[in-house]
């Protein structure tokens, strides 16, 4: 394998900037240097007229209206400052809040801190297909119930929720509907006022923009959705958000957002063909492999792969000098748990160990993705090979039989 | 997480991988670990029952490249040894030499505990 050679199948994790984003925010760096608060001086009128434009390219992305987007430092603040401000904004409505066990951390150990602080939370189990079950959704819904809490796209999986599903479910009881929309916002169409969602985080470094900033967005009109601040400071964006505004981060967000709803229809084919590229190609050359989640409702870029008996970390070690991926096992940690949200999904903790998640970008090439058949299909071949367990298998041992000598 | 050159080179060239006629009185089979931990790791040795010396060892493991590393390492170890000397490795010995992170000494754990069982697995058959 060339050394040179390194291509990043990571892109759920991070997306690289841009150049054309990076352009846009050169000059707010230092030329145009204001607080987009200060309101008596040019430099603050330049600011704040930026990180106007910019708000209206966010906006017309998800076709909001520029008011309802408030800027954060990015998705995981979106999210606690959805649930939790409005925990606290309609804590005399109700204290119950429904999310489901497949979510991001920022979601799930923000519904943990308001469980121990007296709300009740339901977390919702999901099909083996990944989707919420949308029955007990609704079952779930108690007088006491303020919010439903689904994210719009997995991002480990790339399964995509029945968004327009829920949104109704919770128009019908009066319930407000938030989702964590980090992984599809920028990639494929998002439209929360046509979808019923009232709050929505994202994130500008998962659509080629910038770390560091992303936005929430609030419904305005029916109904006006309010949250307390999370953050006590000069009241900016709108009373919900004090502190000064990332405006170079701003603008590179807002560029990233306009450049994504350009190009979205064309990267959306273009990306689904490389996927089902990669996907096609490891079942030709291997024996023994599993896609994770629903293959119909999902992100055109994301592919999760159990290759069984290999453990994933392992697998990763043999091609992780030239590719990057993610693998659903961690054994890294003490626990020695793999992803909890391939777990839910019902895989055992062997498919769950042997899995990678890789998650294709606006700059991946085709090239790219035989390059990346040919190594990890390579790895597999070598890690089964040292594999007892992959010996045991072709020998027609029946693995479950087995007492393991668990440690 | 920046792993040593010695544990890469197992990794990338592990040493005396395979499988040992289990069914012979002169070997030895341990099998630890379980698939539902991330980590299975199968070390068998061949002894010579004259002299208890261990003439072979192989392996197979399910795990992460620390796991893989520390039974490949640990069959090297346990070549030429009688079976009381093979029984004094400790694990420590094997973190030192691979210099693995904290988060990995369950692997050295797994290898030592391998060990022993293949050891144990001999002298049961040969009582």
């Amino acid at each position: 394998m060339s050394k040179d050679r390194l291509i990043y199948l990571d892109n759920n994790a991070t997306t690289p900037v841009d150049p054309r984003v990076v352009d846009t925010m050169l000059p707010f760096f230092h030329e145009i240097p204001g607080n987009a608060a200060s309101r008596n001086h040019p430099f603050g009128w330049k600011a704040e007229e930026a990180v106007d434009y910019a708000r209206e390219q966010i906006a017309n992305l998800i076709h909001a209206d520029s008011k309802e987007i408030i800027f954060t430092s990015g998705a995981t603040e979106g999210d606690n400052l959805a649930i939790k401000g409005v925990y606290e904004m309609y804590s005399r409505k109700g204290n119950h809040i429904i999310t489901c066990t497949t979510e991001h951390k920022a979601v799930l150990d923000t519904c943990k801190k308001i469980e121990k602080s007296g709300g009740e939370v339901t977390y919702l189990e999901v099909k083996p297909d990944g989707l919420i079950d949308l029955e007990q959704l609704e079952a779930a819904i108690t007088d006491k119930t303020i919010l439903v809490s689904i994210m719009f796209a997995n991002n480990e999986t790339g399964v995509i929720q029945p968004m327009k599903e829920i949104g109704e479910i919770c128009a019908k009881h009066g319930v407000l509907f938030m989702s964590d929309a980090t992984q599809a916002v920028g990639k494929i169409p998002v439209n929360p006022k046509e979808l019923g969602i009232h709050l929505m985080a994202f994130t500008s470094h998962k659509m080629y923009g910038p770390k560091g900033v992303g936005a929430l967005f609030v419904n305005r009109k029916n109904p006006r959705v309010k949250v307390t601040a999370q953050l006590d400071g000069g009241g900016h964006e709108r009373g919900m958000r004090s502190g000064t505004l990332n405006v170079p981060g701003i603008v590179g967000m807002g560029k990233a957002a306009e450049i994504a709803k350009n190009e979205m229809d064309a990267e959306f084919k273009r990306l689904s063909i490389l996927r089902d590229k990669l996907e096609a190609g490891f079942k030709e050359k291997l024996e023994e492999v599993y896609v994770n989640g629903n293959t119909e409702h999902r992100m055109p870029h994301v592919t999760n792969i159990s290759f069984k008996h290999v453990e994933g970390e392992g697998l990763m070690m043999t091609f992780n000098q030239n590719i990057a991926v993610s693998s659903g096992s961690a054994c890294t940690s003490a626990s020695l748990e793999p992803s909890y949200v391939l777990k839910a999904l019902g895989l055992g903790d062997d498919l769950a160990h042997s899995s990678i998640r890789f998650s294709l970008g606006r700059f991946t090439t085709e090239e790219d993705i035989d390059f990346a058949l040919e190594a990890v299909s390579k790895g597999v071949t070598h890690m089964r090979d040292l594999s007892p367990i992959w010996e045991m298998y072709k020998e027609g041992i029946d693995l479950d039989a087995v007492e393991w000598a668990e440690h | 997480m920046a792993y040593s050159e010695k544990l890469l080179d197992h990794f990338k060239n592990p040493k005396n991988v395979g499988t040992l006629d289990k069914s012979k009185n002169t070997v030895g089979t341990g099998l630890v670990g379980a698939p539902e931990c991330g980590d299975v790791m199968r070390l068998q040795i061949e002894v010579d029952s004259e002299t208890n010396i261990i003439k072979d060892a192989k392996f197979k493991t399910f795990g992460c490249g620390s796991a893989i590393a520390s039974s490949s390492l640990a069959t090297e170890w346990l070549k030429g040894k009688s079976i009381d000397d093979a029984l004094e490795i400790d694990n420590m010995a094997i973190v030192e030499e691979l210099a693995l992170p904290p988060v990995k000494i369950h692997c050295s754990v797994l290898a030592e505990d391998a060990i022993k069982s293949a050891i144990a697995d001999y002298k049961g058959k040969n009582q």
